[in-house]
């Protein structure tokens, strides 16, 4: 695998590489499992902070490995997922409970193991596996799958007394397409398209993690005019998913006007991709080797500079209104040990402390090229992460003019590559923390797909920020995080 | 408080006049690529051979279902003839299925079903929408359809959080495993004459996502469904169309695949 330092191990000696590397500060990424002619191969990947190779450990032809949710808890949900996708037996897991397959659901093969035969569903839904509350005056609470307003789907729990929440449970899975082995068997340029739709608020950045992966695995060189654009296309994702996060914090903490005022940026940075690409979503312009078609970006400098200016105003009025500070500060704290310990990633992880970015720690696409901060905070309050998601949006205004001034006329695609197997890392920094795509490419088509989103790792972290919060706030801390659902279901 | 009452009155109205006068907000968006048949090489399979969804088959005849179809371009620039071209053609709701989908012998101009949410429902109508494994991007457009620039309350067009208030249910996504039950539980939930519109090319047909485990056909297997509505994610001016052309406010501008401007 490109960028990684690579070590197989037996099942045995995992524990004992695990908890070396955690000794040493680093961090888990992600771990999945993938079925080879030599029986199942685990996979875990390690990140050893900026500029290094990541560590990537290997156990071969086992279909049973210990748990390491215990040392490295932001494991469990990809040991979990092994277990219910991949037929992997995980031992000694902590919370060894379904996470995608609901209770009373059963599937008749693994979907992402080693029998070629489309699972089939089998037995009714049963509710989820939750601790026993044994209090007096304690309410419960369920909250979807169908919820209110234009929602994602998904289910949430809430027992609580009074006003404080005791336990939260937010069962997630009720959007799960299948994706990884709907991947399985394209042609590896058909997996763009696939890509874009898996998260739509983050086309860009799944493409670009995507493209960036298989390009790995077939040994494509991007030419720089379109890796310029690439990185233009993915600020500007940034930007527009920014000021819909300000236009939910603001709905929420009900200024309604500020709530009017940040959907009419996100409109106006949607219609300018619109002219730009031709996709609102900036969809169907990136492909393996580059670019499908070029882009004019003339009068983009003077359409982001009003933007810009508006934004700004925009984020300076909502630094100066009390009533939006006094519900943000104190709401929702993430310590920063349980940030690290439990995968935090992006504004979430930099507003507790983590100074952790995928453009800056492993620069792709043209970020090596170019200067930008990253915002961090300590506080790890919805106050923190909105002051890093406010942060990150001048850094985004100040990204797209850099990129665009770099831009010289040349080639945007490479030459299709002689290669037709490999296996590749791509990711990218979303505005929602980091991307991770793993590919194994047989014969010019996709033996098998991972895909880390962003939202995958904060979903798991979000609930450490309501147990023993208040019910008023939830939705303040909710939003404060800025999540996803399609994207985790996957 | 005051900072931004003052605020919002100095922004003024952003609000556009569309569908009577005004700008639709979506200029230079791709809309359903445009198919010119005349122009189709003999034995020529380009099209067909890069569309990710299978939407179009190209032997022994040229057809394109619509309701496949996510916009994506792949076949335009797979042609090399120019019979397909990019267009600015998003405004794809149509009352009968058929209507998506173009064949050589297809009748354009044929009579469509008539608007079912006419009368009282043409001036106010109550949205309960579903996500049924959508990718959140048909939720961003129809989030959007509140925004100040759309602002679907001007049409009399409001979003309920309950079914039993719902005289339309919107769906996103290719319906999936576990959405199957909910979306009926909904839809059983609704008060009489109640009306389904499919939204998206998800929700029409399932594609990109209607093989597998992990998929679904779309919405019309498991209800009926009144308008249709293909488009990946479908813009918010023809997510306001297709409610239009629910009510008989707008006519439908595709019939028998053909793009009526």
């Amino acid at each position: 695998m490109n960028d990684c330092d690579e070590r197989v191990l037996s099942a045995e000696a995992l524990a004992i590489a695990a908890q070396t590397a955690l000794n040493e500060g680093h961090r888990f990424e992600m771990a999945y499992a993938r079925p080879t002619p030599h029986g199942p191969e685990i996979l875990y990947l390690v990140n050893r902070g900026r500029g290094r190779p990541f560590l990537l450990l290997r156990v071969q032809g086992v279909r049973e490995v210990p748990s390491l949710a215990a040392i490295a808890p932001l494991l469990g949900w990809y040991e979990r997922e092994m277990m219910e996708l991949s037929g992997i037996a995980v031992t000694g897991h902590p919370e060894p409970y379904p996470l995608l397959i609901h209770e009373g659901r059963r599937l008749s093969v693994p979907p992402l193991g080693e029998d070629p035969e489309e699972p089939v569903w089998s037995g009714e839904a049963a509710p989820p596996t939750m601790p026993e509350i044994e209090a007096d005056q304690v309410q419960d609470l369920v909250w979807g799958p169908i919820r209110g307003d234009v929602l994602e789907t998904g289910e949430f729990h809430f027992s609580y007394i009074g006003e404080a929440i005791i336990h939260y449970h937010a069962r997630l899975g009720y959007k799960h397409r299948g994706l990884e082995r709907r991947f399985q068997g394209l042609p590896a340029a058909l997996g763009v398209p696939m890509a874009e739709r898996v998260s739509g608020v983050g086309s860009v950045c799944h493409a670009l993690a995507y493209c960036q992966a298989v390009e790995a695995a077939l040994g494509i060189d991007v030419p720089p005019r379109a890796r310029l654009l690439r990185t233009l296309l993915a600020e500007i994702e940034r930007l527009y998913n920014h000021c819909h996060y300000f236009a939910l914090l603001a709905k929420t903490t009900t200024l309604k006007v500020a709530a009017a005022e940040a959907e009419l940026l996100e409109e106006r940075v949607k219609q300018m991709a619109g002219r730009l690409t031709g996709s609102r979503f900036l969809r169907n312009l990136l492909c393996v080797g580059g670019l499908r078609r070029d882009i004019g970006h003339e009068g983009l400098d003077r359409v982001l500079t009003e933007l810009g200016r508006d934004i700004h105003a925009h984020l300076d009025r909502l630094g100066r209104t009390a009533g939006y500070l006094d519900r943000l500060i104190g709401t929702g704290v993430l310590a920063r040990d349980v940030a690290f310990d439990q995968g935090a990633t992006g504004p979430v992880a930099r507003a507790s402390g983590l100074d952790r970015d995928m453009r800056r720690d492993h620069p792709y696409a043209a970020y090596g090229d170019l200067r930008f901060l990253v915002p961090v905070r300590e506080a790890g309050d919805a106050k923190a992460r909105a002051d890093v998601r406010g942060e990150s949006v001048r850094e985004a205004l100040a990204l797209i003019a850099q990129a665009s001034a770099r831009l010289t006329p040349g080639p945007i695609r490479a030459q299709a590559p002689g290669k037709t197997s490999g296996e590749g890392l791509g990711w990218a920094e979303t505005p929602r923390g980091s991307l991770f795509y793993a590919v194994h490419v047989e014969e010019g088509r996709l033996a098998r797909v991972k895909i880390k989103s962003p939202s995958f790792s904060n979903w798991r972290v979000f609930p450490f920020t309501v147990h023993a919060s208040n019910m008023m706030d939830y939705a303040i801390n909710e939003a404060s995080f800025g999540l996803t659902i399609a994207g985790v279901d996957r | 408080m005051p900072l931004w009452t003052w605020v919002g009155l100095k922004a003024g109205k952003a609000t556009t006049a569309w569908p009577g006068r005004g700008a639709d907000g979506q200029e230079g968006v791709y809309g359903m690529p445009r198919l010119d048949a005349t122009r189709c090489q003999p034995d020529c399979i380009g099209c067909a051979a890069h569309c990710p969804t299978g939407a179009i088959s190209a032997a022994p005849r040229v057809a394109l279902d619509y309701g496949h179809c996510i916009a994506c371009q792949a076949c335009v620039e797979a042609c090399p003839a120019g019979a397909l071209q990019t267009s600015s053609d998003w405004a794809f709701a149509v009352r009968d299925r058929d209507d998506l989908v173009w064949r050589e012998d297809g009748r354009p101009g044929a009579p469509t079903r008539p608007a079912p949410a006419t009368g009282t429902f043409a001036k106010s109508l109550h949205i309960r929408h579903i996500d049924a494994g959508s990718c959140n991007g048909c939720e961003s457009e129809l989030a959007a359809l509140n925004n100040p620039f759309y602002n679907l309350h001007r049409l009399g067009i409001f979003f309920t959080p309950s079914p039993r208030f719902a005289d339309v249910l919107l769906v996103t996504g290719p319906v999936v495993e576990a959405m199957r039950a909910p979306l009926l539980a909904a839809y059983a939930a609704m008060p009489e004459p109640r009306f389904v519109v499919a939204t998206g090319t998800c929700a029409v047909s399932g594609a990109p996502f209607a093989a597998g485990y992990g998929g679904g056909g779309g919405v019309s297997p498991l209800i009926p469904v009144d308008v249709w509505l293909p488009g990946c994610p479908p813009n918010p001016a023809a997510l306001i169309q297709a409610l239009l052309v629910l009510q008989g406010r707008m006519p439908v501008r595709v019939r028998g695949g053909r793009y009526e401007p």
